[in-house]
């Protein structure tokens, strides 16, 4: 936008000069500058009111009018800011600050394969830009924007640095396809896969060079990505170089953080005087004469360091933007470390009168990390905590181990049922990896020359990747010391495409009051991986028999075709009618099935342009939104799984016959109906402002209905090649509210107040699972945990929530404790079975909300932002693994640690399935607690500076007894801590 | 310049985009279709060693992988849940494990939940399935169509004859265990189809006719390549089919004579017992044995897997006993012993003189179920050979030791056990002289020599020759003890002292799983 006030400020000044002949009077002359940053404002116009003469401030944000009386009232005015209006008085200097307007109705919104102005929207949109995104250290993009969209659920997977994010729009859509949303950076959609050796793909996108989010909710703005909207779009559109001198900015911030919590485990002495209350004498003995707290032995202070710095400005016509980046971060859990460059280029040249531009975008990252064994975790937990970390006399690198010594041929067996030294797996594996990648696009968009109402826009992106690393064990490490030790080599690249072109033509007709859109469009994706495959090797560099891989590599791809058009109809401003049209042809359906088609209609009813409210003067905007679309998944199903196709067994999987061993030829099990997954989403929203904008907001409400699901379901035995298989079947809805409120309650010279505040209401139920009704059918077991094998606690059942517990309902003692395998006979049939298993709760918030607020006086900002969740349950499979006494005595010769758990249910054995252990896992969080200090213009104008110092994850108010209440799967097992972090930054620009 | 930008535009459109929609058509790297797998006889015989394999691995891709979900890959393969589903219930073997389904066994409670024998019910009909592809595609017509034709043909016809027999005796298990399970046969699609129940009456008579249809097909006994079905090995089942006819068909329809028939046969091929007994269970079992009728084959490197004889073999030692002598220094995992009823069929039980007696340990009687060291280990099976050398195993815990599915000893004691229950075409003379080999092999003299047998003998001998070989549920079964409360070991049902369960135990529930995915499906009574 600001591209676009240069451009008029070029135009207007030539305009004035030409108009400059007016007579003196008196003169009035000054500076503007912005009241947030204190730049200069170039482009501002000055007028004197009441007449038709003015100026603008010039390029250092300087002005001057003449012909000013003392009455003479001036207006300050410039986009996007609040104007002013001054009397000169007997001032002939006069310096103004302009604020930002609140009005940001005509600020442009990015919607799919285009931008439309905020009062036109017609979808259910959330844009955040780079001013509100959460500070701090933030590692991916997604953590930019936690907290601060209604109906956007984002939960970060661990504390591990670079770690993804579960980001959930409007609840799943889906039990077994993907229910991530689809991410588009700068037009382009990425491909959603992972590659190897990096924590998560968004891992690999500088957040210093996002510009801002738009979260796109319902199908009206989604429906333009058919096939891959299902689940919600989130486009990023990165920083572009802007016209006027080099700007060069340099951000840079330290952090420190620390883990805030340990699992509650037994100490040395309580497991001592626990072993030799209950203990055999056997068991006494296997004690240990130390007292480690083993998670204190593996987690540290970690340290990050982020490094931007950043070019921008323009060379003669063509804005560009450079920026590199370093960040280097090491872990709380020792040896971890994860270190990153980025390098960014922007281009933006115009050609032919601006008929054509072009924007380039080329990213580049490479990341080298070390990961730490993350095995460690738990085995901290459960480690005998009388047991020293070294043990002098171990033959397993000096570590203490569970083994045994034959005294008689001095042959050393580890116990095979032991959890190995937390410590030696973290400082015994070497495990590197190092990804490379390059993404960007090249956009071509061309205002016809003899019809520039229509526009075509060819956009051409690539992504490629490379993965690779190395895992070193030495051959006298505990964790791989059967095979002798590990020296595995992994190398994975990924290639993908992207290409779009469309025809936009739009035009006014004010003669009908109409504006038309018209978008007609074409894409092409094509993703393709290539994976290597090598053999295992022990420390000493020899195969590990068995592991030669059968071929040398793999070569998965998937590829989609569309075809896509949208027709934006507006009526005297007031009434904006949306309709969309996409179909989707996927390689991974048969070509029978493989076409989808996805339509969608939106009304917007501007209501404050209608005559009845003209005179509501404190309604600035009201405005009613209704949609309705139709979206796909396919996301997350197997490239193949159409054809009945063989696949050759690998080389430790052969069967023998005579001397001689066979690959095994196998079919495998094929669905070759399989299709694409359909979402109805119905949507109604109002949007709102109020009190020149002081209060604004928006209230939605949405229907969400999944059918044709892509579910594993057991089949028939004996009719395919498994007893299970993907298909679709099945129906889930999703109903909830949302509402967006943000305000400025106070503003009042250097002091300013601003809250936000959303909230939003979210039931997810199954309708349908199976093909054939079944009253009796139970529903599909999911959610493995730890503890025997083969263990599920959730269940999928219709009528219930995705993921519901699937428990036995504990019975209680007087005294309130558990009492062991004693559980309620819920059908009254006399006996206690599985068919007295009830579903009781489900992980997944029915309530979330979001908070911030900032005070701004003069140069200081303070912020914070807070979450919470309520009604959300987790399995706390930490407690029911470790927190009973056959895991401290243990019968296979060794001594576990417990969680202090076992003080209060005294079990025995395993109540994996009772419904004690699914726990309260509400909460409330202070993600970010920032303080920031804005120094204004130093070194005589030429630099800005500005600092900040902010606490992440401050606090959490929880009555979840495990580590941490916010786990997505809902089932807390080996979770990497998230740790508080404090961070310092400055921002410096010159 | 605009025009050639147009252009370029335009050009890029063209070739860009046109002719795309044939890239929807993406063919996987490495596997491949019907057409290519079955294109030569090495094919056919590597989709043949998938009919054969699905007894030994739970999956194609090493250890971690599985053909059927709902289980844990390492306790997903044939013989594991065979295995578990045989010897659990039954006074020859309790775990300590307490891993979901398995403390069903011991207690006698299991229920259609159970995942261990919803494992193996899915294993078996899922083998089937393979066994019907193999046979779809092995028509005479699309064999010609492929172009194959003399002997190659003719050896596809045996491989399909073998493919038949691996059915028959995944539904002989079905019939035993499960009794009315859905039937599929390669005249049935793969795809949305429902199998339809059968009966076990049915069943046995289709098993049966499959069994002597395919009698003349296969390979002479002893004539085919190691680990491959011949005409011993169908004897050996219809032997066995047989034998248990009278619990498959109903009171007074037993089919003795027919079992003294076909083990006659079986023991008339040339079969002999190995000299010594315990190098059946060996990890060179596989040579020099010709007691061996059809084994199930596995190796610690290039069969790995974490059911079979490697669990066998683990699951009955810890880390205490030295598992390096057993030959998985890397293993032991402390699960299985035996109830004291078990060493208590041996006079005995040190292998002094009876030299099947292996057992380790000095506390027969198990008090606390959770205890491993309570209960006499079974040390039967072990991971070395006859000269003391383990095989190579990555990790040290994988067994190449064979099961032997069908030897010659089992042919010895259904010759017995049928001519005791009246059949004819045998006598007691030549049963005698057939027990009494099996004594002077244990005994290595003929101190342990009879001169007569009643049924109860039979039985017993059967728990000393044949224990931890998954035959004890069926023979209980036959002999009306399993679930009878006049004949209790230590922790039948669930109690330390032995009780009697309801008489339905004697069949197992059809899982629950797949009685909603299959309408047509009726549990058995009882459950």
């Amino acid at each position: 936008m600001k591209k676009f006030y240069r451009r008029l400020f070029t135009a207007v000044t030539a305009l004035l000069l030409c108009a400059f002949s007016v007579q003196a009077q008196a003169q009035v002359s000054g500076k503007v500058t912005d009241a947030e940053s204190g730049e200069s404002l170039p482009g501002v116009s000055i007028q004197i009111k009441g007449t038709n003469r003015g100026t603008q401030t010039d390029a250092q944000g300087h002005y001057s009018i003449s012909g000013t009386t003392p009455a003479t009232v001036l207006i300050f005015s410039f986009l996007g800011k609040a104007p002013q209006e001054i009397t000169v008085g007997t001032k002939q200097s006069i310096d103004v600050k302009l604020a930002d307007d609140h009005r940001t109705l005509n600020e442009a919104v990015v919607i799919g394969y285009g931008v439309q102005k905020k009062k036109d929207v017609t979808g259910s949109i959330t844009t955040i830009s780079s001013k509100d995104f959460q500070k701090g250290t933030i590692q991916t993009p997604d953590q930019l924007i936690v907290g601060k969209v209604a109906g956007v659920a984002i939960t970060s997977n661990s504390g591990q640095p670079g770690v993804g994010s579960t980001i959930r729009i409007r609840g799943g859509s889906s039990l077994n396809a993907s229910n991530d949303p689809l991410f588009v950076i700068d037009g382009v959609p990425l491909s959603g896969s992972t590659i190897n050796g990096a924590p998560n793909p968004l891992a690999l996108i500088n957040p210093n060079d996002i510009e801002s989010m738009t979260v796109l909710k319902d199908a009206a703005a989604t429906a333009i990505y058919g096939s891959r909207a299902s689940n919600g779009v989130i486009m990023i559109t990165t920083k572009k170089g802007k016209s006027g001198a080099p700007k060069i900015t340099f951000n840079t911030n330290i952090g420190v953080g620390k883990i805030t919590k340990k699992v509650d485990v037994l100490t040395a002495d309580e497991f001592r005087q626990y072993v030799d209350s209950l203990g055999t004498p056997a068991q006494k003995a296997l004690m240990g004469k130390a007292s480690t707290d083993w998670q204190d032995q593996i987690y540290r202070t970690s340290i990050s360091n982020d490094n931007n710095l950043s070019v921008a400005g323009a060379f003669k016509n063509m804005p560009y933007r450079i920026s590199a980046n370093f960040t280097n971060q090491t872990g709380v859990l020792i040896t971890d470390n994860l270190k990153r460059s980025f390098l960014g280029v922007n281009l933006n040249p115009s050609f032919f009168d601006n008929h054509l531009k072009v924007n380039i975008s080329a990213k580049g990252v490479i990341s080298k990390a070390h990961y730490a064994n993350q095995q460690a975790i738990i085995n901290a937990v459960q480690f005998d905590p009388t047991q020293p970390v070294y043990d002098s006399a171990s033959p397993f690198g000096g570590y203490f181990e569970w083994y045994s010594k034959d005294p008689a041929t001095g042959t050393v067996t580890l116990n095979p049922n032991a959890p190995r030294n937390p410590v030696s797996l973290i400082r015994m594996q070497d495990n590197n990896s190092e990804v490379k990648r390059s993404y960007g696009n090249i956009e071509f968009d061309y205002k016809f020359h003899f019809l520039p109402d229509l526009r075509a826009n060819l956009n051409l992106g690539y992504d490629v990747s490379q993965g690779s690393g190395t895992t070193f064990v030495p051959a006298e490490a505990g964790q791989q010391y059967t095979v002798g030790g590990q020296n595995n080599h992994f190398l994975q690249k990924m290639n993908n495409r992207v290409g779009e072109f469309y025809l936009n033509y739009v035009k006014s007709i004010p003669g009908i009051k109409s504006n038309i859109n018209v978008l007609a469009g074409y894409g092409y994706y094509d993703n393709k991986t290539t994976n290597y495959n090598y053999p295992s090797y022990n420390a000493k560099g020899e195969v590990i028999e068995g592991s030669e891989p059968k071929f040398p590599l793999d070569i998965p791809q998937n590829t989609l075709i569309s075809y896509y058009g949208r027709l934006i109809y507006t009526f005297d401003d007031k009434y904006i009618f949306a309709g969309s049209i996409r179909t989707d042809g996927s390689s991974r359906f048969a070509p029978e099935n493989r076409w989808g088609v996805f339509p969608s209609a939106a009304l917007t009813w501007r209501i404050n342009r209608e005559n009845f409210l003209k005179d509501a003067r404190a309604l600035n905007d009201l405005k009613l939104r209704l949609s309705y679309g139709i979206t796909g998944n396919q996301d997350g199903i197997a490239n193949y799984s159409y054809m009945a196709i063989y696949s050759t067994s690998s080389n430790s999987s052969m069967y023998q016959f005579g001397n001689n061993w066979y690959n095994m030829q196998a079919p495998a099990a094929y669905d070759k109906n399989i299709k694409w997954e359909q979402t109805e989403t119905y949507n109604a929203g109002v949007d709102f402002a109020f009190l020149d904008d002081r209060l604004r907001g928006s209230v939605d409400a949405y229907w969400k209905k999944t059918k044709n699901l892509l579910n594993t379901v057991p089949i028939p035995i004996g009719s395919n090649f498994s007893n299970q298989i993907l298909t679709n079947v099945g129906n889930i809805e999703n109903k909830g509210v949302e509402l967006n409120l943000e305000a400025t309650p106070v503003e009042k010279g250097k002091f300013s107040w601003n809250v936000n505040f959303n909230l939003t209401l979210n039931q997810n139920k199954i309708t349908n699972l199976t093909a054939v009704t079944d009253p009796s059918f139970v529903g599909n077991l999911t959610g493995g945990i730890t503890g025997g094998t083969g263990q599920s606690i959730q269940i999928h059942s219709v009528g219930y929530n995705t993921f519901a517990y699937y428990v036995y309902k504990q019975v209680y003692d007087a005294n309130g404790k558990p009492v062991e395998g004693v559980y309620e006979d819920l059908n009254k049939d006399g006996v206690i079975n599985e068919k007295d298993m009830y579903r009781y709760k489900s992980p997944a918030p029915k309530v979330f909300l979001g908070f911030g607020t900032s005070l701004n006086y003069d140069r200081w900002s303070l912020s914070t932002s807070l979450r919470a969740n309520l009604g959300n349950y987790m399995y706390n499979n930490v407690a029911s693994n470790f927190g009973v006494r056959r895991n401290i005595l243990n019968p296979l010769g060794l001594l576990n640690n417990s969680t202090t758990d076992i003080y209060n249910t005294n079990f025995f054995n395993n109540q994996y399935q009772s419904d004690y252990y699914v726990q309260n896992a509400s909460f409330l969080r202070m993600d970010n607690l920032s303080l920031g200090y804005n120094f204004g213009s130093l070194f005589k104008n030429t630099a800005h500076l500005r600092l900040n110092a902010s606490c992440q994850n401050v606090f959490v108010i929880t009555k979840y007894k495990g580590l941490d209440p916010e786990i997505s799967s809902g089932i807390d097992y080996n979770l990497y801590p998230r740790s508080r972090t404090f961070t310092l930054g400055a921002n410096l620009e010159f | 310049m605009k025009k050639n930008f147009l252009k370029i535009c335009a050009l890029a459109a063209v070739v860009g985009f046109s002719s795309c929609t044939k890239d929807l058509d993406r063919m996987p790297t490495n596997s491949t279709t019907a057409d290519i797998a079955y294109g030569s006889l090495q094919g056919y015989k590597q989709v043949l060693a998938k009919v054969y394999g699905s007894f030994a691995l739970a999956g194609n891709n090493g250890t971690s992988t599985s053909d059927l979900a709902g289980i844990d890959p390492g306790q997903a393969d044939f013989l594991r849940l065979f295995w578990n589903a045989q010897e659990l219930p039954t006074e020859e073997a309790m775990c300590v494990w307490n891993d979901p389904g398995i403390p069903d066994f011991h207690n006698m409670n299991w229920t259609s939940n159970n995942v261990l024998l919803a494992a193996l019910y899915n294993r078996a009909l899922f083998h089937v399935t393979v066994a019907n592809e193999f046979l779809r595609e092995s028509t005479d017509d699309k064999i010609a169509a492929r172009g194959f034709s003399g002997k190659d043909a003719e050896e596809i016809k045996t491989y399909r004859a073998e493919a038949r027999f691996l059915r028959a005796f995944e539904y002989w298990v079905l019939m035993d265990l499960f009794a009315n399970p859905p039937f599929v046969t390669e005249k049935d699609p793969i795809g949305k189809y429902i199998p339809p129940q059968t009966t076990r009456a049915e069943l046995f008579k289709y098993i049966e006719s499959e069994l002597l249809a395919i009698e003349p097909l296969v390979v002479a006994a002893r004539n085919n390549e190691y680990a491959r079905v011949d005409q011993g090995a169908v004897w050996a089942l219809l032997a066995r089919l047989y034998l248990n006819a009278e619990v498959y068909l109903g009171k007074g329809n037993g089919k003795y004579t027919e079992a003294i028939t076909y083990s006659s046969k079986v023991i008339a091929a040339g079969y002999s017992l190995k000299s010594d007994y315990k190098g059946l269970f060996l990890a060179d079992n596989n040579t020099a044995n010709p007691e061996i009728i059809l084994p199930i084959v596995y190796d610690g490197v290039n069969t790995q897997n974490n059911g079979g004889t490697t669990f066998i073999i683990n699951a009955a030692i810890n880390g205490d006993m030295n598992p390096a002598s057993f030959g998985v220094p890397g293993g032991g995992w402390g699960g299985n012993r035996s109830t004291s009823a078990l060493p208590g069929l041996f006079a005995d039980r040190s292998g002094a003189t009876d030299k099947r007696a292996m057992f380790y340990g000095d506390k027969p009687e198990i008090v606390d179920v959770s205890q491993f060291a309570e209960g006499l280990r079974v040390v039967k099976y072990r991971n070395v050979t006859s000269t003391g050398v383990t095989p190579p195993a990555p990790g040290g815990s994988f067994s190449s030791v064979d099961f032997p599915l069908f030897r010659l000893a089992e042919q010895y004691l259904i010759y017995a056990e049928a001519v005791k229950r009246g059949g004819s075409g045998g006598n007691e003379t030549t049963a005698l002289g057939y027990l009494n080999a099996l004594r002077e092999r244990a005994y290595g003299n003929t101190s342990g020599n009879i001169t007569s047998y009643n049924l109860d003998y039979i039985l017993d001998e059967r728990g000393r020759e044949l224990y931890w070989e998954a035959f004890r549920r069926t023979d209980l079964i036959r002999f009306e003890k399993f679930t009878a409360s006049g004949y209790v070991w230590p922790w039948k049902g669930g109690v330390r002292d032995g009780r009697g369960v309801e008489s339905f135990r004697t069949i197992y529930p059809l899982p629950a799983t797949d009685l909603t995915a299959n309408p047509s499906l009726k549990q058995n009574a009882g459950y």
